[in-house]
């Protein structure tokens, strides 16, 4: 009985929690059927958000990409003072609080700070820009990668390598002939991870970015823009939209998993 | 000489590993590294291969001053104890990643490929991957994929040291083999002294980082330097504060001039060996003797014999303790 009990308790949980919203707003997406939903996402905002979205994530994706694989290299394969401190400041963003973040950044590079001053005067503008939501998306995502790789890079060892070079490759030949392939799905499952995050990513990006509506405006700000201005329709188009791709992504690091 | 290595001390932290080890191998010549385990032997070879920095001493390889030189650029083969096989890579693929570095042609790559495969017998297996292989079959890729880029020096870190006995002694033979038909200057490193006899020309003792002896196989084993090596290199007991080979032990029944005075304990039969056990001045020691010599003397436990070391027989005085 205790088993069934349990078992209840849990299906009713997670039925509150997940599938009830999550299920509701796709019944309010197409309640109408598929014509509101693609008018909803084929507006000149919502395609101008999801242009948005797109190129802050693979910014943010391509920089954590390589940060992340040569942030692991250095953790797994190489000893230097201030290695643990590294090892510790990485996973700072999991616990700081993307708002947080995005201040942060707005002390550093905001116009009347001296890095932003210093950067506008270049004719770079940060905050209020994309630069600065790529900043604060790289931020939030930048454990991902690393702590997806580090373990199989271990697990790898280095012998591969070395017997790379005595066979006359260079380290970069090693590198991209025997590290590469051996930490591929690994790297993979880090980089789909990241993505996710990164199309996501809400408070820090909403702080640094200013809501620009057709400017900085990223789909999850503009389903917040449009919740807000009591259009329901655009905002449960593009709520559903994001979770779709996030179970694609699901399913994606489902896929590369047992590989990895 | 192919490598003379001068004065080389290593240190990992405050634990020397290595200490003032000078060696020299003569080119074409098929060297043992002999040794107990954490005497420093992979950590030599991989000196003598640029993966580990010696803190001071030279390497030379082929006369030329190797000790800055990167790995890549000693132009040595190395074999891994546990094989380092490049898991994404075919066999071909692996035995070609030397050649396809210094950008081959491709058909000459093919070509000194099936050769190598053929030298190792795995013609067979060249679109297989290194999981699709037996112990011994990856460590034979591993030494086609060494020799490839025709190295200089070949380098084992204990070969065949993952392979169970049967195995072992097959490759054993077939390297030696190999060796007088390829002629590259070779070390192997192996803490089997069975092996080191059995391969090798020459064998270079090393424990707790330093070179203990070095000489062909007989000499090492019939004149050691020490009580070490002595021990080291074949089994051993003590007789009169001498140690001595138990094979080189004459023993009989009635008292002889220069013998000492023992008790049998047991005599252990082994096959065409007896293994006479004996107490002597309060000690353990042991005899070994023939089958035919065991029956003619008759032993049994509880028997007082006279016993002494074989005329000719090299047998060290021990330091009383
Ligand atoms: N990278 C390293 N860092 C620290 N200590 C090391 C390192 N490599 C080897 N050592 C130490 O150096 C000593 C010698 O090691 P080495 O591997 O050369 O011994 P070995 O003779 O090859 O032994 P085995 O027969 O067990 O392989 C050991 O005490 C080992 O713990
Ligand atoms: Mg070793």
């Amino acid at each position: 009985m205790a088993k069934y009990g349990l078992r209840t308790i849990a299906v009713l949980y997670l039925f509150f929690l997940l599938v009830l919203p999550v299920g509701l707003i796709i019944w309010r997406t197409f309640g109408d059927g598929l014509g509101p939903f693609v008018e909803a996402l084929t507006s000149a905002s919502a395609v101008h958000a999801f242009q948005v979205t797109l190129t802050v994530a693979l910014w943010a994706v391509a920089a954590n990409t390589v940060f992340g694989v040569g942030t692991a290299v250095l953790l797994v394969r190489h000893r230097f003072p201030g290695k643990r401190l590294l090892n510790a400041l990485i996973d700072l963003p999991m616990a700081v609080s993307p708002v947080v973040v995005g201040l942060a950044l707005i002390l550093v590079y905001g116009r009347f700070a001296p890095v932003g001053g210093l950067l506008e005067s270049w004719g770079v503008q940060v905050i209020f820009s994309t630069p600065g939501m790529v900043l604060a998306t790289v931020f939030v995502a930048l454990p991902l990668v690393v702590r997806a790789v580090v373990p199989v890079l271990e697990e790898l060892g280095d012998d591969q390598e070395q017997a790379a070079h005595t066979l006359g490759a260079s380290r970069l030949q090693a590198f991209i002939r025997i590290t590469l392939p051996g930490i591929r799905w690994a790297l993979a499952y880090g980089v789909v991870l990241c993505l996710a995050r990164s199309l996501g990513e809400y408070g820090a990006v909403a702080v640094v970015s200013g809501r620009l509506v057709d400017q900085t405006q990223t789909l999850t700000l503009f389903v917040e823009e449009r919740f807000q201005n009591f259009d329901q329709p655009a905002a449960f188009a593009a709520a559903t939209a994001l979770a779709l791709i996030a179970v694609i992504t699901l399913l994606l690091t489902k896929l590369l998993r047992p590989k990895g | 000489m192919a490598i003379e290595v001068r004065d080389v001390n290593k240190s990992f932290g405050t634990t020397p590993v290595l200490r003032d080890v000078s060696i020299d191998v003569e080119s074409g010549s098929l060297t043992a590294l002999l040794g107990p385990s954490g005497g420093g032997k992979s950590t030599l070879l991989r000196v003598i291969a640029g993966l580990e920095q010696p803190d001071t001493g030279t390497v030379r390889i082929s006369g030329v001053d190797a000790t800055r030189l990167a790995p890549q650029r000693r132009n040595v083969g190395f074999v891994f104890q546990h094989y380092a096989a490049f898991k994404h890579l075919t066999v071909f693929r692996n035995v070609a990643f030397g050649l396809e570095i210094r950008k081959r042609p491709k058909d000459e790559i093919r070509k000194r490929v099936m050769e190598l495969l053929e030298l190792v017998h795995l013609e067979q297996m060249a679109d297989r991957y290194p999981s699709q292989l037996s112990g011994g079959q990856r460590q034979r890729m591993a030494l086609a994929r060494a020799l490839a880029v025709e190295p200089e020096v070949l380098l084992l870190d204990e070969p065949f040291g993952a392979l169970d006995a049967q195995v072992r002694k097959e490759l054993r033979t077939w390297l030696r083999r190999l060796h007088d038909e390829v002629h590259v200057t070779t070390v192997f490193v192996t803490h089997d002294q069975e092996e080191a006899i059995e391969v090798a020309d020459t064998i270079v003792v090393l424990a707790d980082g330093e070179v203990e002896q070095v000489g062909s196989p007989a000499e090492v084993y019939d004149n050691p330097a020490n009580p070490f090596v002595m021990r080291f290199l074949g089994p051993v007991t003590e007789i009169g504060g001498s140690l001595v080979r138990p094979h080189d032990i004459e023993i009989s029944t009635e008292p002889v001039e220069g013998g000492t005075s023992a008790t049998v304990s047991r005599v252990v039969r082994l096959g065409f060996e007896v293994r006479v056990e004996l107490q002597v001045e309060g000690r353990d020691a042991w005899v070994q003797v023939t089958r035919g010599f065991a029956d003619q003397l008759a032993l049994t436990s509880g028997d007082v014999v006279s016993v002494r070391p074989a005329p000719g027989a090299r047998s060290l005085v021990l330091a009383t303790v």
